[in-house]
């Protein structure tokens, strides 16, 4: 009874540590920075920090999602990965068309370059993995 | 900002990947001396956040804290991250969160240095 299905087992262990380990790692990241940013300079950037701090609680969202790996884990990790996505894509070209509304950085500014493009890239291979994971 | 420091943090970190990742390509899980490795990066960290604690104490500051901070934390937090997952996951994929963790260990060194160094260079 302990044991789950396959599908289940897969999605936590093996490579998904890895991915659990990256969310962890960004949830970390983005929680930090906005909570710094909200509690010395929220007037400065409002708007990005507010982003930052929203990136935060997707990440935090999907790594439990990840972590749990039953079914609503995964539909949730899956809803924010998605979110995720659209948001990098989303802030990421707002911050190149209208710098001007981001006067300070957000995780996701300029597609997450300040992070190495991990923030573009992790979404998608989560997607991937989940997709992959589901089926098995 | 201590670049001496920092240097060290990035040359440990370096190190405990490559170890990390010899491991991971022989499909070892990490060993007990790979995670005492972590713990060498990240005595390498607190001592590079205590003299950042000392120089601004001493009236320096980062140009950008909301950042700087932001890093520094998420670094002080990582190689415990890793070493807790590394042994949650006894396979060669332990070694990969290891080997990952301490490539990014000096991305975030590097940015946290340019954070602190906006006003001052």
């Amino acid at each position: 009874m302990a044991e789950g299905s396959t599908a289940d087992r897969t999605i936590n262990r093996g490579p998904g540590r890895v991915l659990i380990a990256l969310y962890l790692l960004f949830a970390i990241a983005a929680t930090s920075r906005a909570g710094f940013q909200l509690i010395t300079k929220y007037q400065e950037a409002p708007l990005a920090y507010l982003l930052s701090a929203f990136a935060a609680v997707i990440y935090i969202v999907a790594t439990v999602g990840l972590a749990r790996a039953n079914l609503i884990g995964r539909r949730v990790a899956l809803t924010a990965c998605l979110i995720e996505l659209v948001g990098v894509l989303g802030v990421g070209a707002a911050s190149l068309t209208v710098p001007q509304a981001f006067p300070d950085d957000t995780v996701w500014s300029r597609f997450g370059e300040g992070y190495g493009y991990l923030p573009l890239v992790l979404p998608m291979i989560g997607l991937v993995w989940l997709r992959r994971a589901g089926k098995g | 900002m201590n670049g001496a420091l920092g240097t060290l943090t990035i040359v440990t970190s370096l190190l405990v990947a490559a170890w990390s990742g010899v491991t991971a390509l022989r499909g070892r899980a990490p060993d007990r001396r790979l995670l005492a490795g972590l713990g060498v990066v990240e005595l390498a960290v607190l001592a590079l956040a205590i003299a950042a604690l000392v120089a601004i104490a001493g009236g320096e500051g980062p140009g950008e804290p909301g950042t700087f901070w932001g890093y520094l934390v998420t670094l002080i937090f990582l190689p415990p991250l890793a070493a807790v997952l590394a042994r949650m996951e006894p396979t060669r994929w332990g070694s990969v969160i290891v080997l990952v963790v301490c490539l990014v260990m000096p991305v975030l060194v590097v940015r946290l240095e340019q954070t602190w160094a906006v006003t001052h260079g």
